[in-house]
């Protein structure tokens, strides 16, 4: 299968790919790891005239703690994360879920920013953003803007960037004291789309109590949602059993599935349903241990 | 556009379509054809190769990102004449059936093999989950990956002594 034509620009820095970008306009896209944007070129769902290769660009490859984030450059693959001392150390959310983004392969080339910006309601990252109120910072000629992630996600396969504007790092906030968080993923194999996933954060105050919940599910509605009703009943409460099954029944009435390949609507809401509750309890475990 | 790409050691130049892909660049304008295409859809892995020592999927590169790079494709594995030991390994425990993944699965064995010389069972099965084999159940080529490691690691101390 071939793409459609189109004219390929390697800047060799990221003033000139921005440049380009602003030239090219809506007709112009960013590739990186390319393991979305390319099959979807394959199957001519995405028909760009322009691609703009930043695989050249030097210094996008950073993951570094700095000024209370944790920043993740536009050329970090799946599997930097993956290897990441600084991400196992720093975020247990992010740590859980790089290994179970797609397979080694497509990990060794795919990037964390380029799958934030494809906005697939199967993909992973989005989910993770959300539970950690991550940031997404874009660039363009005109300057930078710092993008909350919920207001990047607008819809199916659709972010809020204006043309001539590319990600360049997501900036995930660094909880101090006792946080915890995992992501659970239900796949039927390696490489396939989750069935349903779900993303926990909890971070406690210095009573034990939540201060802040983060809940996001993949796969289960035409976009990464945050179980928002879920998260409200978490904050200020004691953790507790009874606290959880209740926070996992809000986030599963959050999700709206199809029925599909991968399962009827009814079990991947229970998936939801029993992920949320396991994720809150293994969040609560390693923030306590924190 | 003119490309320069080095595979199995050889410089080649060539113009391309950049929207020609890295497997059939390698297919057919290079004319080597142990780089399987499968599924052609970034799932099966026949079409591995190592680009700049690291194992991708050459269906979902374009050629003309491989411009500068250096491309390993299983011709590549032979040097001197002699198999690589991954070769031997994959023939002496019977790792292939019909064939069509094993350039890829011995391709991704050897970049495993070069960051941990002596696997265990799970870490060749992780590193080979996106590589799809029909045939085998896997079962051989699990015990071919770990053959190969322990026949490098041999020859490594033979050599030292």
């Amino acid at each position: 299968m071939y793409p459609s034509a189109f004219e390929y620009k390697a800047p060799a820095t990221l003033e000139e790919a921005l440049t380009m970008l602003a030239e090219v306009g809506d007709e112009g896209r960013v590739l990186a790891g390319g393991q979305s944007l390319i099959p979807m070129m394959k199957l001519r769902l995405a028909v760009p005239g322009v691609l703009v290769d930043i695989n050249g660009l030097p210094g996008l490859d950073f993951i570094e703690g700095a000024n209370g984030h944790l920043r993740v450059g536009a050329l970090v693959r799946h599997n930097d994360i993956v290897n990441s001392g600084v991400v196992a150390h720093a975020n247990h959310t992010m740590a859980a879920a790089a290994p179970w983004i797609a397979d080694p392969l497509v990990r060794n080339r795919g990037t964390v920013c380029g799958s934030v910006a494809h906005c697939d309601p199967e993909g992973d990252w989005n989910s993770v953003m959300l539970a950690l109120r991550a940031r997404v910072v874009a660039r363009s000629t005109g300057g930078e803007r710092v993008i909350p992630i919920d207001d990047f996600v607008v819809d199916f396969f659709t972010n809020s960037l204006q043309p001539g504007e590319m990600v360049t790092e997501v900036r995930i906030p660094h909880y101090s004291g006792p946080a915890g968080g995992t992501y659970l993923k239900l796949e039927r194999k390696i490489g396939d789309y989750a069935t349903a996933a779900v993303a926990t954060h909890l971070q406690l105050d210095s009573a034990g109590k939540i201060s802040q919940a983060g809940i996001a599910l993949t796969a289960v509605n035409s976009i990464n949602t945050r179980a928002a009703a879920a998260e409200e009943a978490l904050a200020g409460e004691t953790p507790s059993e009874e606290l959880f099954r209740e926070a996992a029944e809000l986030a599963a009435q959050a999700s709206d599935p199809e029925d599909n390949v991968r399962g009827p609507a009814e079990y991947k809401r229970d998936v939801v349903r029993v992920y949320t509750r396991r994720g809150l309890a293994k969040a609560l475990e390693l923030a306590q241990a924190s | 556009m003119e490309i320069t790409v080095t595979i199995n050691g050889q410089a080649r130049t060539s113009d391309v379509q950049p929207r020609k892909l890295l497997v059939d660049y390698i297919r057919s304008d290079a004319e080597l054809t142990g780089t399987h295409i499968g599924c052609d859809t970034t799932s099966c892995g026949a079409c591995t190769v190592l680009l700049d020592g690291v194992p991708v999927k050459s269906c979902t590169v374009f050629a003309v990102q491989a411009n500068g790079k250096s491309i390993t494709t299983v011709e590549g594995l032979r040097q001197n004449g002699q198999l690589h030991p991954i070769q031997e390994a994959f023939k002496e425990h019977h790792g292939l059936q019909c064939g069509f993944c094993t350039p890829a699965m011995m391709l991704v064995g050897t970049a495993l093999l070069d960051k941990n010389p002596d696997p265990s069972e799970d870490d060749v099965r992780w590193a080979i989950s996106g590589n799809i084999c029909r045939c085998t159940g896997y079962v051989n080529i699990v015990k071919s990956i770990q053959g190969a490691g322990k026949a490098i690691q041999a020859q490594a101390s033979g050599q030292a002594s």
